[in-house]
C-alpha cells in the first residue's frame, strides 16, 4: 500500500492534487475541535470576532483525548464522527481551513462545500486511539479548558495515518468502495 | 437467610472492572476481529481491521484506553431476593464510575443536562439496570458504552403484518445508513416485542451477550446468523471503507408483546466491544 507524506502545511496546489482513496501520513500543526468548541468558534464569528487559533491553510482534527497519563504526550486520541461538525464547517473554511480530520461519513453540503473552499476531509481510524497517540508527539492545551476533552489543543504530529475520503474535486472515498462490495 | 453486601465493595468492583474493560479488549472481540480480517476482500479493508488490532494489542500492553471514546456506562444488575445492601447501590456504582474515571485516566463524556450541556467531570451518573432473580448473589455487568455507535441506534414501533421481513428491513437501513459513522465492524443488538422502552433496553443487554454466544431460542438462533450474512453483503466494510466485514456479530433478545403491537429496537456497538461482568 502507497502511502504519501503530507507535511503541514500546504499549497492549495498540494491539496488538489490528493484523491479520494490515497493514503497519507501527515506530519506539522494540527488543531482540535469537537461540537462544542466548534459552536463557540461559529458564535464569535457570527458576532465579527477573530478566532483563537489560526485556521487558515490548517489542519482540525476531530478529537477529544483521554487525559495524559503521567509521561505521555496525550492519552488515546482517536477521530470522532465528523457529520456532527458539518452544520458548524462552512464558516471555518470561509476562514481558509484546508483539512478536516475526522472519521464516517458526512453531508452532501459539506461534500459541496469541499469542492467550492478546495479542501479535503481525510479519515483516521475510529478506535484505533492508542495507536493514534504515538504519532503525537506535542500536545498543547490552547483555550476552552472548561469543556474538558472538548477544550481546543494543538498538537504536533508525525506520520500521523489517514486517508483520503473526501477530495477537492468531489471524490468520495464511501461511494466508490462500498458499491464494489454491495451485493444486497 | 439474608446476605448483607457492603455497596463499598460494589463500588471497588465497578471502579476496577470500568478501568479494565477500557484497556483490555475481550479475547473473544480480538479473535473475531482476526476472523473479520482473515476474510475481509478490500485490502483497505483488510488494513483497517490489522490496525484495530493493532491498536488493541498496543492498548492491552502499555495500559492505554482502546478508544478515546470510554463511553458513557451502562450497569445491569441482577439482585438475588435474599441479598440486602446497607447502602445506596446506585451511588454505590456512581461512586465506582467517578473513581475509575478520574483515577483511571478515562474521559469524562457526560454533561448533566442535554441542554445546557456542562460536564459533569467525573463521567457520573452512569445509567443503570436492576432486575431481581432468585438466590443471594449480585451479578454486575458494566460497559462503557461509546457514543458514535450509540447515536446510530434506533427504535421502530412496527406493526404485525410488518412481519420478519420488516424487521430485517430496519436492522438493514440502520447497519446501511449508519454506514462508517458507527466505527465497524461493529455487533448489533436486536431487542424485538415489549414496548417503546423495553425493546431498547432488550437490544442493549443483547449486546451484554458474549460475542461467541448463540441464543439458545432456535427462532433467533437461526435469524442471528441469517442476518450477519446479510448485512456483511450490504458492502460497508471495515469504518465504512468497503468490504465484506460489516458486521462481526448480531444478538438477538425477544420479550411477549401486545397483540397490536412489533416493536423492534436496533443498538450498535462499534468494534471496541468493552464489557466486564461479576458475580459477588
Amino acid at each position: 500500500m502507497e502511502i504519501k507524506q503530507l507535511h503541514l502545511p500546504v499549497s492549495e496546489e498540494e491539496l488538489c492534487k490528493l484523491n479520494a482513496g490515497d493514503i497519507v501520513e501527515i506530519t506539522g500543526v494540527v488543531y482540535t475541535s469537537r461540537d462544542a468548541a466548534h459552536k463557540r468558534f461559529c458564535d464569535l464569528l457570527k458576532e465579527g470576532k477573530e478566532l483563537p487559533i489560526p485556521v487558515e491553510g490548517l489542519a482540525m482534527y476531530y478529537v477529544g483525548p483521554t487525559p495524559a497519563k503521567p509521561g505521555r504526550v496525550i492519552g488515546s486520541a482517536g477521530p470522532t464522527s465528523s457529520y456532527r461538525m458539518d452544520p458548524y464547517s462552512e464558516p471555518l473554511l470561509q476562514q481558509g481551513l484546508k483539512i478536516m480530520i475526522g472519521k464516517g461519513p458526512r453531508s452532501k453540503a459539506l461534500k459541496d462545500m469541499l469542492v467550492k473552499y478546495k479542501a479535503i476531509y481525510i479519515s483516521a481510524i475510529g478506535g484505533a486511539a492508542a495507536s493514534i497517540s504515538e504519532s503525537i508527539k506535542k500536545c498543547d492545551l490552547i483555550c476552552y479548558e472548561d469543556l474538558g476533552a472538548e477544550a481546543v489543543r494543538r498538537m504536533e504530529v508525525e506520520k500521523f495515518f489517514g486517508i483520503v475520503t473526501y477530495d477537492t474535486k468531489g471524490g468520495d472515498l464511501f461511494e466508490q468502495e462500498i458499491k464494489k462490495y454491495k451485493k444486497i | 437467610m439474608i446476605r448483607e453486601i457492603d455497596v463499598k465493595d460494589i463500588s471497588m468492583h465497578v471502579e476496577n472492572m470500568l478501568i479494565d474493560a477500557c484497556e483490555n479488549i475481550p479475547n473473544n472481540v480480538l479473535k473475531a476481529l482476526e476472523d473479520a480480517k482473515a476474510k475481509e476482500e478490500s485490502p483497505l479493508g483488510k488494513e483497517v481491521i490489522d490496525r484495530i488490532i493493532t491498536n488493541d494489542l498496543l492498548a492491552r500492553n502499555s495500559h492505554l484506553p482502546i478508544c478515546q471514546d470510554t463511553g458513557v456506562v451502562v450497569v445491569f444488575v441482577e439482585v438475588g431476593y435474599d441479598v440486602h445492601f446497607n447502602g445506596d447501590i446506585y451511588e454505590a456504582i456512581n461512586e465506582g464510575v467517578r473513581n475509575a474515571y478520574t483515577k483511571g485516566y478515562l474521559r469524562k463524556s457526560v454533561v448533566r443536562h442535554p441542554l445546557d450541556r456542562v460536564n459533569t467531570k467525573d463521567n457520573t451518573p452512569a445509567i443503570v439496570h436492576v432486575e431481581f432473580v432468585p438466590g443471594d448473589k449480585v451479578k454486575i455487568d458494566v460497559a462503557p458504552k461509546g457514543g458514535g455507535s450509540e447515536n446510530m441506534s434506533s427504535v421502530h414501533m412496527l406493526i404485525p403484518a410488518d412481519g420478519l421481513d420488516g424487521i430485517k428491513k430496519i436492522i438493514m437501513d440502520t447497519v446501511f445508513n449508519g454506514g462508517g459513522k458507527p466505527c465497524p465492524p461493529i455487533i448489533v443488538g436486536v431487542g424485538i416485542g415489549g414496548n417503546l422502552e423495553k425493546s431498547a433496553i432488550l437490544a442493549k443487554k443483547a449486546l451484554f451477550r458474549e460475542i461467541d454466544d448463540e441464543s439458545k431460542d432456535p427462532i433467533l438462533n437461526k435469524l442471528e446468523k441469517e442476518i450477519k450474512d446479510e448485512i456483511n453483503m450490504l458492502g460497508v466494510g471495515p469504518m465504512g471503507f468497503g468490504g465484506t466485514q460489516t458486521c462481526l456479530a448480531v444478538k438477538i433478545n425477544c420479550y411477549p408483546c401486545h397483540i397490536a403491537s412489533l416493536p423492534v429496537a436496533v443498538n450498535i456497538q462499534c468494534h471496541a466491544a468493552r464489557h466486564k461482568s461479576i458475580i459477588l
